[in-house]
């Protein structure tokens, strides 16, 4: 059994006539980051989807724990231990924490027929969880509305580190964050890392990624670039992989050019 | 990290939290979705109070009067409630009202069937209804109101078609004599407390009649129904996982989807409870009027979603209250009775409907706002 929790070796995916993935492979290991970079369209929602059971690979395998795998749907991903994080959260808003936190998977008690929701034990669960994360829950009854953007971000990591996640992939957790907010979840990721959960992290966002990842695949049109850990790796070379930055070289080039142009004039 | 710090810091939590608590003890009482209906329902009482206290509405006569109207209408206003909760409507209860009252009424006089097994017959047909529109629902993903609309017309013309073919007319009477010695129609026919009735009329103490027995007889069956499903449907969406999935499902579809909430299972089963709902509310009027109507319960369900909205439920899904549904069925009910009483035309209860229905929109439409967007 190799040291990788899980691989994807050679995945590819296709819709029709366009080709969304092909051959991508990587590779975690537990307690480690792996950051998925890629500009969008680039091909990491389908293999996020394919990563999760939403889709099948047309070509490749998938082996989780050293045995070949195959997720016939969300389900059998998630009783693998691959839980994801989508950027919508699954978080209900009008709802309160607990109930988002335990929503499908309720704590029951009483006799059969009669089961209620142990609220009690619930809002207890879930308060003591986010404050392992040091988001102090005033009331876990208050609805997830009030809540910030990084607050529902770990709300959702926590929920599913709690309910057994050992490969955690979350789908751009910082985007829509401030760089306070983001820094609180980037925390929160190396935290579950260094206990022992293998994280896929999709981002654009190489000043995010950098930091946190202890290595790196960028997704371009549909193929992999490569994987590379961080001593082989600068920023600026990643940032350089990313579509965007040859493109932005060449736009600089072109601003100078024009702004020549008009000074000659 | 020293003590220093830490002391300094804990304290400064300390003191965000007593502010905080302020703030949200406040909130959780404004963040009730029953909260209007409760006050509305005070204030509708303290009004008929004023302008019609000496008047007998609130008699024990006039009391039973107005909260059995209330009780039927909150019958099925609960249910609709559930369903609204879960994110979906349906615009077929009132058909249903007249279609279960025909599946009681036809068989029992013109098949000669028990009185009970019509009644049996009746609810699984509802079922059918339910499953019917729950799964086109789920399955074709179109709104629930387009399908329940179509459910509206094919139930409520099927009714009157079958009815029409089979007795020639569009209504069945002679049931009454049918109810004493059956096994299960008393559920629903049966007015409960008559001693305490028989006993506040032997002490004077309420109305009587010129043979002096009192004028109210008794509870009738659909106010114990109403108070026994508002307690089942409370403890249902506070207290139990099932309850917990109805305010997921109509939270947010796709959430709740990817969590493993069986959404599609959840309203298939809020639509047969509506549909079953309006089949008690056909038992209780069928066996009490002694008679089928082909067109019972027309309209009934726009009343039930407007006292279920009145009650606090959102028309977008996951939010409301089965408690708030009932306070809008007894403003409804007391409204509707009460005006009786009043010096008022009863023309104008539609106009008040209406209006209520648009503060309770608006109203609700705030509430959302806070619990959604305040961060």
């Amino acid at each position: 059994m190799s040291d990788y929790f899980v691989q994807f070796n050679n995945i590819s995916k296709f819709f029709g006539k366009v080709i969304a993935l092909k051959d991508v492979t990587m590779k975690v290991k537990k307690g480690e980051i792996m950051c998925l970079l890629g500009d969008n369209g680039a091909g990491k929602s389908t293999l996020i989807k394919t990563l999760s059971g939403v889709h099948k690979p047309d070509e490749g395998e998938i082996i989780v724990e050293g045995e070949k795998t195959v997720f016939d749907s969300p389900k059998d991903a998630l009783d693998m231990g691959i839980a994801t994080v989508y950027q919508d959260l699954a978080l209900v808003s009008l709802m309160s924490v607990t109930r988002n936190f335990f929503m499908g998977r309720e704590p029951q008690k009483g006799i059969p027929f009669f089961k209620t929701f142990d609220i009690e034990k619930a809002n207890k669960i879930a308060a003591d969880r986010m404050g392992q994360i040091g988001i102090d829950v005033r009331d876990p009854s208050q609805a997830v509305g009030t809540m910030s953007g990084g607050e529902r971000q770990c709300l959702a990591i926590s929920r599913a580190i709690y309910f057994g996640a050992k490969v955690l992939i979350l789908d751009e957790p910082t985007s829509a964050l401030g760089v306070h907010q983001a820094s609180v979840v980037l925390k929160y990721i190396v935290k579950a890392a260094s206990q022992g959960l293998a994280v896929i992290l999709i981002t654009h966002n190489v000043h995010h990624a950098y930091p946190v990842g202890n290595s790196f695949t960028v997704l371009n049109r549909g193929k992999s670039l490569g994987t590379y850990s961080k001593k082989d790796l600068s920023r600026e070379k990643l940032l350089g992989m990313m579509a965007g930055g040859e493109e932005l070289d060449k736009l600089e080039v072109e601003l100078k050019e024009m702004d020549r142009i008009n000074k000659s004039n | 990290m020293s003590e220093k710090s830490k002391s300094i810091s804990s304290k400064k939590s300390s003191i965000e939290d007593e502010r905080l608590k302020k703030v949200s003890n406040l909130k959780i009482l404004l963040n009730r979705p029953e909260l209007g209906a409760l006050g509305g329902s005070i204030l509708v009482f303290i009004f008929f109070g004023i302008v019609a206290g000496d008047t007998g509405m609130f008699s024990a006569y006039g009391m039973l009067n107005f909260l059995d109207v209330s009780a039927n209408l909150g019958i099925i206003a609960i249910a609709a409630a559930m369903l609204m909760i879960g994110g979906e409507f349906d615009l077929s209860i009132g058909s249903m009202i007249g279609f279960a009252g025909i599946c009681i009424a036809i068989p029992a006089i013109y098949w000669g069937w028990p009185l009970w097994i019509s009644i049996l017959f009746a609810f699984a047909m509802a079922v059918l209804v339910g499953y019917f529109n729950g799964i086109l629902v789920v399955k074709t993903g179109l709104p629930s109101f387009i399908v329940t609309l179509a459910m509206l017309f094919i139930l409520r013309g099927a009714t009157l078609a079958i009815t029409r073919l089979i007795t020639g007319r569009t209504q069945v009477p002679g049931l009454r004599v049918l109810i004493e010695n059956d096994p299960i129609a008393w559920v629903f026919a049966t007015d409960t407390f008559k001693w305490l009735f028989t006993w506040l009329g032997s002490m004077k103490l309420i109305e009587l009649r010129t043979d002096g027995t009192p004028l109210a007889t008794g509870i009738p069956p659909s106010v114990i129904w109403f108070i026994l499903l508002t307690i089942f449907a409370t403890w249902v969406l506070m207290k139990t996982r099932y309850g917990n999935w109805i305010f997921a499902s109509g939270g947010d579809k796709v959430g709740a989807t990817n969590v493993g909430v069986p959404v599609g299972k959840v309203k298939i089963s809020l639509f047969i409870g509506t549909a079953c709902a309006a089949t008690l509310f056909a038992c209780i009027q069928v066996l009490d009027a002694g008679s089928a109507d082909t067109m019972r319960g027309t309209l009934k369900e726009l009343e039930a979603i407007a006292a279920a909205v009145v009650g606090g439920c959102l028309l977008t899904g996951g939010y409301g209250s089965a408690i708030g549904a009932a306070f809008g069925a007894l403003i409804f009910g007391t409204v509707s009775m009460g005006i009786f009483y009043t010096d008022v035309d009863t023309d104008w209860f539609k106009v008040f409907l209406g209006a209520m229905m648009l503060i309770a929109v608006i109203f609700n439409n705030f509430i959302r706002r806070r619990v959604t967007e305040s961060k």
